[in-house]
């Protein structure tokens, strides 16, 4: 019953539904990106070089000649393949800490909510190019890098829903029929605090893929010829005066599809926080 | 008489404040036989609950803790119990029905899968069969068609039937000692009723003692062969219940029967009466008898020392030095 409301309530509402159709679109596009794109996104094409649009090439050629669409496409499984590692990076260690610290408190709530301040201390792209320097650049190591990044915004999300749910009477009900303390955590708390992970993941997506974006523009990231949008940008870059349409056409993909989790994440949030209504 | 099931001796818990001691439950004996209904009567504040989390080992650390006492349950001490110890007791020999069943049930779970884990917690069943069981169980408590409600979510029941399903899954076990806390308190006085006549019948059902936790004195009438008064943190009069409502004697439990409102004919119109003041601040509890502020006969005895807990005839104590 209350999934089906939810459903009904979602329909109704338009940011989500604007929201959810950009990232279906994206999503279906990476899926069936193979056999949709018209050229091979690696094999350059040196006669076409830094072409316009055309109707042999509708986003144009990029400074290799290779095809602007078709390696758009392949992009846009990337940047959801990133996404969804890097928010898991996050969300996954972010919860248990999230759920430790906020059940138990004092002892373990103080080590592991400083240390999570003294993450948050930076600003998220620093501490992002910092770990990929160590950890080298490559796209696997932008993923992990963007996780650990956001890993103390899950912990503190959990955590606080937590810190309410651990004072409900069902978690005193539970242990009075003799349920453990991890038993509680996982099976009682855990599934109460999914409404706001869900909208913080989808949110989060958008950022990951914004800031892996960024990482790639920088170089951090995906190493050429991968066809990544921020890495694209930034090989647009230098052509900006002549050939705008080389960084015009994935910055507008990442914009798409940032904007589509964005519409969505807020839509959603408006639907399963009840204290916003 | 056998053997009482519960035995509270000499229990003191404490809250370790900022502001200094709060001395929730200061020296509680009390004792409950098997097949017995104990209840527990006081204003809000008087250290019933406490006395309840006390016996469950529940009372919240490290800010709450028993200093001092023993409990006997089945002749072992749960003070002196391990947490492992007692987890193996909760839910299994010893359950508990909260206040508010709106709250006391999960958002998330179907009602079956609640009772079905409370009999899993302690008894090693395939799934399939606790889930059979728990539909047994929402029978045995009296909701209609079981096997569909057994599916539902807290959400969509009414507060009567969630805490029917409280009382269904702190019996799953068959616990020789069901705590009942304000069990009707938060329910309609129709669904109250019910729910009082159905704790009383399962009792005899499943075998279960009661210790019942109440504010309403008709409540405890219903169903509690022995009542204990609280007052501040010590029983103030303990006796059977048809002693304690002919003859109460202690002047706090004269005071909780007169402010009842009751029915006359018309022509006695006359004030409700009540007790004056408030429950006194834990933090600064007066010396000598704990009732001295708000009582009617109070003299200096009572503001020098505390009165002893007296038997003033077999069965029927007071803590009061009117009746030394």
């Amino acid at each position: 019953m209350e999934k089906v409301e939810a459903l009904s309530e979602l329909k109704k509402n338009k940011t989500a539904m604007v929201g959810l159709i950009l990232i279906c679109f994206l999503l279906i596009l990476a899926l069936i990106g193979p056999w949709i794109s018209p050229y091979n996104p690696l094999v350059p094409d040196p006669i076409n070089r830094l072409k316009g649009p055309s109707w042999s090439h509708l986003f144009g050629t990029d400074s290799l000649g290779r095809d602007i669409l078709s390696r758009v496409i392949y992009g846009s499984r990337i940047s959801i393949i990133i996404g969804l590692i890097a928010v898991s990076i996050s969300l996954v260690p972010g919860a248990i800490l999230g759920l430790l610290s906020g059940f138990y408190g004092r002892r373990v709530d103080e080590p592991i909510m400083r240390l999570m301040d003294i993450m948050l201390a930076f600003p998220a792209i620093l501490l992002a190019i910092f770990i990929t320097a160590i950890l080298g650049p490559s796209l696997l190591n932008t993923m992990i890098a963007v996780g650990i990044v956001y890993i103390p915004h899950y912990a503190r999300i959990v955590r606080s829903s937590v810190l309410s749910l651990k004072e409900q009477l069902f978690v005193q009900a539970v242990r009075s029929l003799g349920g453990s303390n991890l038993r509680i955590i996982a099976l009682h708390i855990f599934p109460n605090t999914i409404p706001p992970i869900i909208i913080y993941a989808t949110l989060g997506m958008g950022t990951a893929v914004l800031q892996a974006a960024a990482l790639g523009f920088l170089g951090l990231g995906a190493q050429p010829p991968t066809p990544e949008w921020g890495a694209m940008l930034s090989e647009g870059r230098q052509y900006i005066q002549n050939a705008p349409h080389v960084a015009a056409f994935p910055g507008v993909a990442i914009f798409m599809l940032v904007l589509g989790f964005n519409l969505f994440g807020d839509g959603l949030r408006d639907i399963l926080d009840p204290s916003l209504r | 008489m056998a053997n009482p099931l519960l035995e509270i001796q000499g229990l003191k818990t404490f809250f370790f404040t900022r502001k200094g001691i709060v001395k929730a439950v200061d020296g509680v004996d009390l004792s409950l036989n098997e097949g017995e209904t104990l209840g527990l009567v006081g204003e809000s504040g008087c250290g019933k609950t406490v006395t309840a989390l006390s016996v469950m080992r529940l009372v919240p650390e490290p800010i709450g803790r028993i200093v001092e006492g023993s409990i006997n349950f089945e002749g072992r001490d749960i003070v002196k119990m391990t947490e492992s110890e007692m987890r193996k007791i909760r839910g299994n020999r010893i359950s508990m029905v909260f206040q508010e069943p709106m709250t006391s049930l999960n958002p998330v779970f179907k009602a079956g899968f609640q009772i079905a884990e409370a009999i899993q917690l302690h008894q090693e069943v395939p799934a399939k069969e606790a889930w059979k069981r728990s539909i047994e169980m929402l029978r045995l408590v009296g909701i209609p068609s079981p096997e569909s409600r057994v599916n539902e979510y807290p959400h969509q029941m009414s507060g009567g039937m969630r805490q029917r399903v409280m009382i269904a899954m702190a019996l799953s076990c068959r616990p020789k000692l069901m705590i009942a806390d304000e069990p009707t308190t938060a329910l309609d006085v129709t669904i109250q009723a019910q729910i009082l006549d159905l704790i009383n019948r399962l009792k005899e059902r499943v075998g279960s003692s009661i210790l019942l936790i109440t504010h309403n004195l008709g409540v405890v009438a219903e169903v509690a062969q022995y009542v204990g008064v609280m007052y501040a943190g010590h029983i103030m009069e303990y006796s059977d219940v048809n002693r304690l409502f002919k003859n109460p004697k202690h002047p706090y439990t004269i005071g909780l029967f007169q402010s009842i409102p009751r029915k006359r004919g018309p022509a006695h119109r006359e004030r409700l009466q009540v007790i004056p003041g408030l429950v006194p601040d834990l933090l600064g509890l007066p010396i000598g008898c704990k009732f001295q502020d708000r009582c009617s006969q109070v003299f200096q005895k009572c503001k020098n020392e505390p009165p002893p807990f007296v038997e003033i005839e077999p069965g029927h104590q007071v803590r009061c030095w009117l009746y030394e």
